[in-house]
This record gives C-alpha cells, structure tokens and sequence, in this order.
C-alpha cells in the first residue's frame, strides 16, 4: 500500500460564488459541523506523519473561516506544503500578509469567466472578477507564486483566449483550464454545461498554442473533458492510492467526490486516526488497487494507468460504483456520454447553495 | 552568482519515504544525488563559488572537475525552476 501525497482539506462548504458546477457535494455541511482548528491541526499532523507532502487548503471558500491564519500555520508547522485554493473574493491586504507570516507556499485563484459580465453570472455574485484581480495582484505582490484555476465549459469556452490574457496580465505562472467533472452540482447543470465537440476542439488548439507562445512564462495545465473521450482519466491516481480528502464534518475521502456514491461509509477523524481510515476503512479499500476490477477492465493492460477511470463517475451514471467508467469506449455504456452531449442544449442552470 | 529557492520552492525532507524532495507550485520532483549534494548547500548566503568549493573539499575531488559538474548542475535546476541565480 501507497502512503499518500497530497491532503485536500476542505474545510468549509461556505462560499459566497454559487458556481454551478461547484464540486461540494449537493447536501452542503452548516458551518455548525465544521472540524474545529485543533482537529484541523491534528489532521495535519497525522497526515504530515502518514507521508502527506503538501495540503489543498480548500472549501467551499477556505477565507470564510475565521480561523484561516492559524489553520494555514498548523498545516505549515506540521511540515505541509501549504497551497491555499480560494475564490479571492475575501482576501484583503492585511489578511493576505498574515497568511504569508503563517507560512503559506502558494495561491490557486478561480476565475469564472474572463469576461466580468460572464463571470458574475456564473459565480452568481456582484463584483466578484474585481475582487479577484486585486487578489491576484496581493499574491503577487506578497511574493507567491500563483496559479489561476478555470473551470471551462459551453458558457465560457468562447473566451479561452482571453483568460489566457487575463492570466499573463495579472503574473500568474501557471493556469489550469479543467473542463467540468459531472457530479454533484455539476451533474445537475450537466444539459446547461456540456461542451460540443467543436467547441472542445478549438479549446484544445488554443491551449496548444498558448503553451508553445508562453513557455517561459505561463505554465498551462489542460484536464480534458471526459464526455468526448475514448479512455477514462487516471482518477486521482488511482482509489486510495495518492490521495487524501477531508470533508468540513471531518470525513476521509478518497477523493472530493466521493461523498456522491451512496452506500459507502466514510470514515470520521472524529472517531478514527488519519491513519487507520487510510489502511483498514473499507471506503478505501473497497477500490484500492486492481483485484476490484470487473471486466472489461480486468483484463485490459491499461488497468494500472487509469484504475479503470473514476468511481464516481461510473456510480453517477450506472449506478454502479464498480462498473468501467462510462468515460471509456470499451464500457457497454459509452453512449451514455454521446446521448448526454445531444441532449445538452438548455442554458439554463441552478446554482449551488444551502436549500 | 547566489543560487537560491524561489518564492514557494521547498527542498523537504520526506520522511515517510526516506528521501529528499523539491516541493514547488502544484509539482514535487525528486533530485538526483548530485543535484541533493548541491540543493542542500543552497541557503541564499552562499555564492556558486563558495558551494564549488564546500563540494570539492567534501568530496576531495579536483576544483575545477567539481566546478563543470556543479555548474551544469545549477543550469538544470535554474532551467527546471527549483532554484533561481
Ligand atoms: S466552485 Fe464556486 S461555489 Fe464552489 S467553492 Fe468554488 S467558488 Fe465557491
Ligand atoms: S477497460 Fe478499464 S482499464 Fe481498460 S482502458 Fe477502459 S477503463 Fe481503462
């Protein structure tokens, strides 16, 4: 068995966007079940001791909690490498200078939309992209590296060119462009998000481009979309392999999503150590390494490079959390993803929230 | 010429494996030997001649073997972004 690299703790599901392909699970934790900064602090340091490198200080919008200053230096003083992924829309001078002292390594700002109309529409909050660019520029000027994270979809695909401006303007060194996963809120909007071919096409010559015209200043990380695809994603490395999640109410997940397969019992840091969730909980090892695998990934040869694609993914659209992801054209059900892409034509969508 | 680590470049000490790894924005890599015998000595005080020299002398090699050797070393990290000149 792996030890983990990289803790994502998720320790609020408050956040004042709305996006609507948030990735927190539909029923959202109260800010009443949040682990509070001592237990936070002892996750750190039994994720430090279980070989965890570095920690996703994540949420929902991590700033809302009180606590951030002194949870962003119990995971530093545990040792972690501190990434602080954040909305910015909270961040103010004072603020960001206190994260700095307590030992913070680097800033992943989401943007929404380069467009500022665009972008207030998705995230559903007023005046949000201009709060997001004077927190790029107080990550910059503090020091850190920052990377800018965009979800892209039908609705802001068209402007792809123009966050990659956005993202050399205002001194990122890295941007993400992750197409939208379905689950969750995501799912739910999947008619109103689902990207065409076309559009997936052009994305991924632009990005081709940008990559080659920015090598030296913009490192462009790219996550397909799996609804075009012909083979799954490496889902986090593989179940239980790599990764590390803990929800706000304390429970361990193999991965973000994870809370949307029902019928599987996380485990809580409430009542267990990091360590024995990781080893001994069945949610871990229900899909850990091969033995699992139904066919056609049994046999097939690239069952230790995608882990057979993600479980929840295969869970959200069969049903079942052990079948071949979908995603893969080897699936019986494959043309779930071609029959969702013609059926998604609708512009509308909910936003996430508390109901 | 001061070789030191970026903002947000770590050199950490991996004890659940027993290694040494360059931590860095959303990227972690394992240095080789020479490169770990170089990083290590990386402490934004030391210039490139002074840790040609510690090198030399640790290893009782001829200066001017380690000093190709260190050299090419600092260009790789530079270019790979664990350190900055
Ligand atoms: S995806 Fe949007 S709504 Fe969800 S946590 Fe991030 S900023 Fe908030
Ligand atoms: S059959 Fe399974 S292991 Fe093979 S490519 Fe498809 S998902 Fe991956």
């Amino acid at each position: 068995m792996n030890a983990p690299l990289a803790l994502l703790a998720e320790l609020t599901h408050r956040c004042p966007l709305r996006c609507p392909y948030c990735s927190n699970p539909v029923e959202l934790t109260r800010a009443s079940g949040e682990l509070t900064t001592q237990e936070w602090a002892r996750v750190f340091r039994e994720a430090a001791a279980l070989g965890c490198l570095q920690v996703h200080l994540s949420g929902g919008e991590p700033t809302v909690r009180r606590d951030i200053v002194e949870i962003t230096q119990a995971a530093h003083h545990a040792g972690l490498y501190t990434n602080l992924i954040t909305a910015g829309v909270l961040l103010d001078a004072a603020l960001m200078a206190r994260l700095v002292d307590a030992g913070l390594d680097h800033v992943q700002l989401s943007v929404q939309d380069a467009d500022p109309a665009g972008a207030e529409r998705i995230g559903g909050m007023k005046g949000a992209p201009a709060r997001k660019e004077m927190a790029a520029r107080l990550v910059t000027e503090a020091g850190l590296p920052l990377t800018l994270n965009a979800v892209v979809h039908r609705q802001n695909l068209h402007n792809l060119p123009l966050l990659i401006e956005t993202a050399l303007h205002w001194g990122a060194g890295r941007l993400e462009v992750a197409h939208v996963q379905y689950y969750g809120w995501a799912l739910m909007n999947r008619d109103a998000l689902l990207p065409t071919r076309e559009q997936l096409d052009a994305a991924t010559r632009i990005v081709d481009a940008a990559r080659e015209a920015h090598q030296d200043r913009l490192l462009i990380d790219y996550v397909v979309p799996d609804y075009h695809a012909a083979r799954p994603k490496s889902c986090m490395g593989g179940w239980g392999n790599r990764f590390l999640g803990v929800s706000p109410a304390g429970r361990v997940l193999p991965c973000h999503a994870a809370e949307s397969i029902t019928g599987l019992d996380f485990p809580n840091v409430r009542d267990t150590s990091l360590r024995a969730a990781w080893e001994d909980s069945d949610a871990f090892n229900r899909f850990r390494g091969t033995a699992w695998m139904p066919e056609p990934c049994r046999g097939c040869d690239r069952k230790e490079k995608d882990w057979g694609g993600c479980r929840c993914q295969a869970f959200a659209l069969t049903g079942d959390a052990a079948a071949t992801d979908p995603a893969c054209a080897l699936s019986p059900q494959h043309g779930l993803l071609a029959a969702a892409v013609a059926q998604a034509v609708s512009p509308d969508f909910r936003y996430r929230g508390f109901d | 010429m001061i070789p030191r680590f970026p903002r947000g470049v770590r050199l950490h000490h991996d004890q659940a494996r027993e290694r040494w790894v360059v931590m860095a924005p959303e990227r972690m890599f394992v240095p080789d030997e020479t490169a770990l015998e170089v990083l290590r000595l990386v402490d934004g005080a030391r210039d490139l001649e002074d840790i040609i020299d510690a090198l030399a002398a640790k290893f009782d090699a001829p200066r001017e073997v380690i000093a190709t050797d260190v050299r090419a070393m600092v260009d790789d990290l530079v270019a790979r972004g664990a350190i900055t000149p």
